[in-house]
């Protein structure tokens, strides 16, 4: 198992993350503010919960991740340079042709379990791998991140028909819940609450949280399974390009590709020093 | 014009027209408000969007329907094939960053295989303008045909300027006796720069801009069959695309010729950014040029514009 990390050491881990983010920002950029929401989920996940480390990738007893909210790799890619997993210096790599640091995530990374980046795949890809270790007793963890965009995707609520009807109870779905999806709030286009409703109907066990506080979703995951037979849901509420003020909750900010002074003044920012005022292309949002 | 002009005159003047989008609104921005009740978004639900456009096109709707072109073709394949391809319903399928244009997306984004399978379904017309310019010039005649269609989208910017679309037409660019180069959609650029470094090491070139890939240009091929050598130059596999038109198309009348095909063979591609896309699978005009002289030359490669983020 790996070593748990402190809270304090959790928020600084993910205050990196974010520099990280806003450094793949820029030359061609990336999903920005689909990716600060998921920095401290995917920090605590992989810092606190899930036995990953460095050392056991190829250990069929390890824990999994699947992300199936592809865009928001780049905090994957932070993330394990935080945690040993990945070189620091392949960061400077993201989008050359000569590595495959790119928009989202893919194997040639290892720790990355499997490719994404078409929305509503990877829940029955883990349904998949749950199954197995079902099949062959052994207690490892899988969970699937899925944005909550994503759940537009018919083949979500599949998978929680499937799961459920084949009581995957070591299966965890955590919903990055930005309220946002690509160019506008979920509520003002496809609605999706009552949200935890939808998934009890559908037989799961759910908790909703702040996805942004270590103290809660350390509650929450340590009570993991929460119920037995069930599929395990978190909502975990979040704020899309949390950590920077100036593109924080904004519809346009979702893909950006800042020029390298925005990129010195929202490294910054992320301190706390100023909100930014940005002058590079943004999405056209009506 | 660009694409979103188009679409809003033509939605004015037709009250037939619904646009539709599974949240890809990049080339559709300003539609919401000015079509109100007649544009809808699904969200990310592709199947259910074409299904969606298949009852309105029952209620003698035209949909213009959009989507990433990879999910557009595949997610919602069989919905495409059942739903508008067996009534023959007039559903007009608009798929954004095809082929190269996913840049840095990956594998999950490419749309590489779109041509073969949406031109395997009976009654789906499918076609590649070569930018902005051809783009408009076709699609005014592919959304007033009484069938589905599927038009892979190319906004890049152009200095050339296309000649009038018509139905099932090729643009024929330029003859030639040594080499003819067939190609569509954005690597049209490519063949351009091509065919000028063919030409100062003393070839004849010959160049076919082939824009409609279902019907297709029989004759096209044919003449291009003239020349010693014939290249089909695509941003798609090698299996199921113009290659594979190529071949059905001489062999239904007898013929064979030496055709040397440009594509993808059997992979998807490095994802990364346009311009190094090209440079790295072998795709910039000079690279187009060196692979059918069949040596290196000291031609430069002119610069390639970046992709703008459509999606």
């Amino acid at each position: 198992m790996n070593k748990k990390h402190t809270q304090a050491e959790m928020e600084a881990i993910a205050l990196n993350v974010r520099e990280h983010i806003v450094r793949m920002s820029t030359d061609g950029g990336c999903f920005t503010g689909a990716s600060l929401s998921a920095v401290d989920l995917v920090v605590y996940l992989y810092a606190s919960f899930l036995n990953i480390n460095p050392n056991n990738l190829d250990d069929p007893n390890r824990d999994y991740l699947f992300l199936s909210k592809g865009h928001d790799v780049p905090a994957l890619y932070g993330t394990f340079v935080e945690l040993g997993l990945m070189d620091k210096a392949r960061l400077q790599n993201h989008l050359s042709i000569e590595d495959h640091i790119y928009w989202h995530p893919n194997t040639q990374i290892p720790g990355i379990e499997f490719h994404s980046g078409s929305l509503g795949h990877l829940p029955s890809v883990a349904i998949g791998v749950a199954l197995d270790i079902k099949m062959r007793g052994g207690d490892n963890k899988v969970i699937c991140i899925l944005g909550d965009g994503e759940l537009n995707e018919g083949t979500c609520w599949e998978a929680v028909l499937v799961a459920n009807a084949y009581k995957l109870d070591n299966l965890i779905f955590v919903v990055d819940r930005n309220n946002f999806q690509a160019n506008m709030r979920t509520e003002d286009l496809i609605p999706l609450e009552p949200l935890a409703d939808k998934f009890i109907a559908f037989g799961a066990a759910v908790k909703r949280i702040n996805g942004h506080d270590f103290s809660q979703l350390d509650e929450t995951f340590s009570a993991y399974p929460f119920q037995k037979d069930k599929l395990n849901v978190v909502i975990a509420d979040t704020v899309r390009g949390k950590g920077l003020p100036s593109i924080q909750e904004r519809a346009d900010r979702w893909f950006c590709n800042f020029n390298a002074d925005e990129v010195e003044q929202l490294l910054l920012e992320l301190h706390g020093a100023h909100n930014t005022e940005l002058t590079s292309e943004t999405l056209i949002v009506r | 014009m660009t694409y979103e002009e188009l679409l809003t005159r033509i939605s004015l003047n037709d009250e037939r027209v619904v646009v539709m989008t599974a949240e890809n609104r990049a080339l559709v921005r300003n539609l919401p408000t000015i079509l109100g009740k007649r544009f809808i978004d699904t969200g990310i639900t592709e199947q259910t969007m074409i299904g969606a456009a298949a009852g309105l096109a029952l209620r003698g709707r035209i949909p213009v329907v959009h989507a990433l072109a990879s999910f557009l073709t595949m997610r919602a394949f069989e919905f495409v094939r059942t739903d508008a391809g067996i009534p023959d319903l007039p559903v007009k399928l608009s798929g954004f960053i095809p082929g190269f244009l996913s840049d840095g997306n990956g594998p999950t984004h490419q749309a590489i295989e779109d041509i073969s399978i949406m031109r395997g379904i009976p009654n789906v017309n499918v076609f590649a303008p070569a930018d902005e310019d051809d783009l408009v010039k076709m699609l005014s005649t592919i959304w007033s045909a009484p069938s589905p269609a599927y038009t892979r989208i190319n906004t890049r910017k152009t200095g050339y300027e296309h000649q009038p679309y018509e139905w099932g037409k090729a643009e024929m660019i330029a003859e030639g006796s040594d080499v003819t180069i067939l190609t569509y959609g954005l690597l049209f650029e490519q063949a351009l720069a091509a065919v000028e470094i063919l030409k100062s090491e003393g070839l004849s070139v010959g160049l076919v801009n082939m824009r409609s890939l279902k019907p297709v240009d029989e004759q096209a091929i044919l003449t291009a069959t003239r020349s010693e050598m014939v290249v089909t130059l695509e941003d798609h596999f090698v299996t199921g695309g113009l290659y594979t038109i190529v071949a059905e198309t001489l062999l239904k009348y007898r013929k064979t010729a030496n055709v040397l095909p440009i594509a993808l063979n059997n992979r998807w591609f490095k994802p990364g950014l346009l311009p190094d896309v090209l440079k790295h699978e072998g795709f910039t005009g000079k690279q187009i040029a060196e692979k059918i002289l069949g040596y290196q030359t000291v031609h430069k490669q002119a610069e390639i514009l970046m992709n703008v983020f459509s999606e």
